[in-house]
């Protein structure tokens, strides 16, 4: 079982990374578990229920939280999440009220991971080491920025590293060996493996490119895998945590959330119960689908 | 300082290289970093695509065959040289410095944008790719876009923005013309920034087979680098033109800036030319004050966009404004990141010109001169204007005339019968 700390508990700033990253992937394997990630955008639908449904994440069986910064111009995203940006910016949804919404997160758990996703120009208008102080601040644990690669990151990892935050790196489909050898000297909690070439929500990669792509992947790292985009049901997660470390599922819950609002954008009764008892579906999918012992 | 290889040809010599150390020795780095500004900001996926487009780039480049295919195209189908006219009647009529027009607008398809068109198409079918997409705000990218594309049996999707699509609708029917298909995009305000993310998309899911033909001096490493080499051959045209007629360097360059390919296309050439006085011209739309406009260098600030680092219209939270011009080919709310690091370091200034500014110039012009000018270009001259008279009449300014006004001429009859663009 992991180590459940005291609420409230303030975090010893560790060098080597996120603790509690390394502790939930470290568990999963102890337990020979896949784990969930889930991906929600903050301040979508608007900044109460954001924060209800981030709350209830871990209690679903959610193992890692991605929270989504909003921005106006998300490029490597599909229109589910183009949508949801969109309708958090509008909710008044920014880089500093994702902030605050993690901070609130943390009042109440301090165990499960909590990784902030976006773009890089609202963090580096906010600049980096302020933004790294405040992250660090809130308890968040690590940091992906999709337009952010290993060739342009160290003027934020500068600041992250030290604070205990991880920068994530992701490997993809066009990832060649070099460039792989290359990401994974900077990574240290996990690696993200983006299963196709597309933006967030596009077809579904084949399970078999996928489980290839592990594979080779295991070949050359030891480092907790996590596999994501394209990946929409229960069967896919069982599929992906058959292989992978965990299974990240994004545009799909954004959408279930989407589900639950009426054509002027407001709430339909039961939209968080909804939206929790489909996500218990694809924790209970992750944690009970049988692997080989000692996998990877 | 090494000599022009013509230099000996010139009535003065001027004092110009050829090749320009101010330029391509330290700016960009290795990494495409002009300065702060500049680099590849951009998803992991492209990544080693966009490595690929830089090997081939530079493969290409110390391939003599690609030069000489690249110069015949330019001569025999694009047209090049184009003139730099003499604006007479514009010269008398403002009673100051002359002026010259390069006119960019003589080009086939009738804009700059063809130079970095044949450029990309011919490397793109070099790296074997039968595909290509791009984005388009006036058209005009799009239009010579889809002309290459034709011209080398190439396949051609063009991303525009649904409010672009109707107000430049003369080049959306070009386009499908030429063959390509015409996406419009509904994201966002419907404008070339939304054009730009969405043909980034398309290029993520799509890496295996497809070239992006970005078509301005801006995104991620090589693209600025790329993109204004192939279009300085209208400084390089610019230099033999004004010492032939003038017997010396011009004393100031005038160009318009959205994205910036057209100005640094002039500009490059003439970077270490001391003494070129070298002007930008930025659409301020409703007026800088009206918070409407499309200046990013001169009311924006730094920020990290579409692959590059530069000026941003962008609100506090570094969320992306909206920018706006009546010119469709300035309407946008970044630039590339070569101009961020020409403003920082001097040597270019940047000025605003207004909607209003603008379209006063285009009836100058076309009533003057005889050339109805896109209202991008309308911009620049709408600059000359208000220069001109201030200076002696021995002043040499060469003003470029970056394409013609014919896809305008719907956006401004509605304008002069009083009616909302």
């Amino acid at each position: 079982m992991r180590k459940i700390e005291p609420f409230g508990a303030v975090r010893k700033p560790l060098v080597a990374g996120s603790s509690r990253l390394q502790e939930i992937f470290a568990t999963l394997r102890a337990e020979n578990k896949g784990g969930l990630v889930v991906y929600v955008m903050a301040a979508d639908p608007d900044v109460e229920t954001s924060l209800a449904i981030l709350r209830g994440l871990p209690r679903m069986g959610v193992d890692v939280i991605e929270l989504g910064v909003p921005f106006s111009d998300p490029l490597a995203d599909g229109p589910i999440i183009q949508r949801a940006s969109q309708r958090a910016l509008k909710a008044g949804g920014s880089l500093v009220r994702t902030l605050e919404l993690a901070r609130l997160f943390r009042t109440e758990n301090n165990t499960t991971p909590l990784i902030l996703m976006g773009y890089y120009n609202p963090i580096y208008v906010y600049g980096p080491e302020r933004f790294a102080k405040a992250a660090a601040a809130v308890g968040i644990d690590g940091c992906i920025i999709v337009d952010l690669p290993p060739e342009e990151a160290d003027e934020v990892i500068e600041f992250l590293k030290p604070r205990g935050i991880d920068f994530i790196f992701l490997a993809t489909p066009t990832t060649d060996c070099a460039r792989l050898h290359f990401i994974l000297e900077k990574s240290y909690s996990f690696l993200y493996y983006v299963s196709l070439t597309g933006t967030t929500g596009s077809p579904s990669a084949t399970q078999q490119a996928i489980t290839q792509a592990i594979r080779r992947l295991r070949q050359k790292t030891e480092l907790p895998l996590a596999v994501g985009f394209g990946i929409r049901t229960p069967e896919q997660v069982a599929a992906g945590a058959r292989v992978a470390d965990a299974v990240v599922v994004g545009s799909a819950v954004v959408q279930r959330i989407a589900d639950g609002l009426d054509t002027n954008g407001r709430q339909k009764p039961g939209l968080v119960k909804e939206v929790f008892s489909w996500i218990k579906e694809l924790a209970l999918a992750a944690h009970t689908v049988s692997r080989k012992r000692g996998c990877p | 300082m090494s000599k022009g290889s013509k230099g000996g040809d010139f009535v003065t010599r001027p004092r110009l290289k050829t090749s320009c150390s101010y330029c391509s020795s330290s700016v960009p780095d290795g990494r495409g970093h002009f300065g702060l500004y500049g680099g590849r900001y951009i998803a992991e996926t492209l990544m080693p695509l966009l490595r690929d487009v830089e090997r081939s780039y530079s493969q290409a480049m110390a391939d003599a065959t690609f030069a000489a295919e690249m110069r015949s195209l330019l001569c025999h189908y694009v047209g090049r040289p184009t003139p730099l006219s003499f604006a007479s009647r514009l010269t008398a009529h403002l009673g100051g410095a002359k002026i010259y027009l390069k006119r960019e607008d003589l080009n086939h398809t009738g804009a700059h944008k063809i130079n970095n068109c044949i450029g990309q198409c011919l490397l793109a079918r070099r790296m074997g790719r039968k595909r290509i997409i791009a984005e388009t705000g006036a058209g005009q990218h799009g239009v010579a876009t889809a002309t290459a594309c034709a011209l080398f049996d190439m396949s051609c999707t063009i991303y525009m923005g649904s409010r672009d699509i109707k107000r430049q609708a003369p080049n959306v029917f070009r386009m499908k013309l030429l063959g390509a298909e015409v996406k419009p995009v509904e994201a966002g305000t419907g404008t070339l920034k939304d054009a730009l993310n969405e043909a980034l998309r398309d290029w993520l899911a799509s890496v295996d087979s497809t070239y992006y033909l970005i078509g301005t001096a801006a995104g991620p490493h090589p693209y600025p680098v790329m993109v204004r080499n192939f279009q300085s051959v209208i400084g390089k045209e610019t230099i033999e033109q004004v010492v032939s007629q003038e017997g010396r360097l011009p004393d100031t360059l005038i160009a318009c800036i959205g994205g910036g390919s057209n100005a640094i296309g002039l500009f490059h050439p003439f970077l270490d030319g001391e003494g070129v006085r070298l002007i930008g011209v930025e659409a301020a739309g409703h007026g800088l004050e009206s918070g409407r406009h499309a200046a990013s260098l001169i009311g924006g600030h730094v920020g990290v966009l579409h692959g590059n680092r530069t000026y941003l219209l962008q609100d506090s939270d570094g969320q992306i404004a909206t920018a706006h011009s009546l010119a469709a080919g300035l309407d946008y709310p970044g630039v590339g990141p070569e101009h961020a690091w020409l403003k920082e370091s001097g040597r270019v200034s940047y000025v605003p010109i207004t909607d209003e500014e603008a379209l006063h110039a285009f009836q100058i012009l076309t009533r003057l001169e005889g050339i109805i000018p896109a209202l991008e270009s309308s911009h620049a001259i709408a600059y000359t204007i208000k220069l001109a008279p201030t200076l002696s009449k021995d002043h040499v300014i060469v003003v470029n005339l970056s394409g013609r006004g014919d896809k305008d001429l719907t956006t401004v009859t509605a304008i002069m019968r009083g009616e909302d663009a």
